[in-house]
């Protein structure tokens, strides 16, 4: 699956920087590198993971590539839908466990 | 057809079916990941309106409202199912409806498990389809994520 795929790629804590670098928008390698600490190749290898997970795309713009993340990938939404409930649950939980000590 | 697995959650709480499920749906705001609405101004209520078809939306600091769903099922103490119309953008969208089942099941007086299911996520796709660029808005996920470990540092930390 592909969500399964995405979760893998982001489990890295460098290709997570690297899919964080795309937040603001389309970026090409070198300014992914140039803000990491991380050589080129290192982040292009990222990239190619994170493209093969579903999590960026990339097109040509003239002579260059520029990487985004991808909107249509259905990976990305279900990670953060899954990230969102495991913290929206321990809020919840420890909201009653605060009223439990509370008495 | 490109289907998604749903979101499966479940947590155990030290509280009776009736009190999680008040707070789950009546006070909803007091334990609501903050850092992450649809407003711009902070979140000051999280309301579920108690019946079927009652709104589901957030009322910020400045008094602006925002629609999240609205409610589907209501089985008050045990089962709650809202439509969750927000689109990946986070942007509320009325053509839109995935599904948030929340189940309480009493073990004991004072103990409820929780077991929670977000599904029918390939809608979101769907429309993501047609909505390009949506991940770089401000309240894409990779903000979500950041709030999350913030919440959950507040959360570890108290």
């Amino acid at each position: 699956m592909a969500y399964q795929a995405a979760f893998l790629a982001l489990a890295d804590p460098t290709r997570r920087l690297v899919f964080e670098q795309l937040r603001h928008g389309p970026k090409p390698v070198g300014i992914i590198a140039a803000q990491l600490p991380v050589s080129r190749p290192a982040v292009s290898q990222h990239l190619g993971v994170l493209k093969k997970a579903g999590l960026v795309a990339d097109r040509a713009e003239g002579t260059r590539r520029v990487y985004y993340i991808d909107p249509q990938g259905l990976a990305s939404i279900r990670i953060w839908l899954d990230q969102f409930w495991d913290d929206a649950l321990r809020a919840f939980k420890a909201e009653l466990e605060k009223e439990g000590s509370d008495q | 057809m490109i289907t998604i697995a749903p979101v499966r959650k479940y947590v155990t709480v030290g509280a009776s079916q009736q009190r999680a499920f008040t707070l789950f749906t009546n006070e909803m705001s007091r334990w609501w990941p903050a850092t992450h609405s649809i407003l711009k101004s902070p979140l000051k209520q999280y309301v579920v309106e108690p019946r079927v078809g009652g709104r589901w939306y957030a009322i910020g600091e400045d008094g602006a409202t925002g629609q999240t769903g609205y409610v589907i099922e209501w089985q008050p103490p045990q089962r709650l199912v809202l439509a969750w119309q927000l689109s990946g953008d986070w942007q509320f969208d009325p053509e839109l409806v995935t599904e948030v089942e929340v189940r309480f099941i009493a073990e004991s007086a004072n103990s409820t498990r929780v077991e929670l299911e977000h599904r029918n996520l390939q809608r979101m796709g769907e429309k993501a389809a047609q909505i390009r660029g949506m991940v770089d808005s401000p309240g894409g996920w990779t903000a979500i994520l950041e709030s999350f470990k913030n919440c959950a540092a507040l959360t570890n930390g108290g």
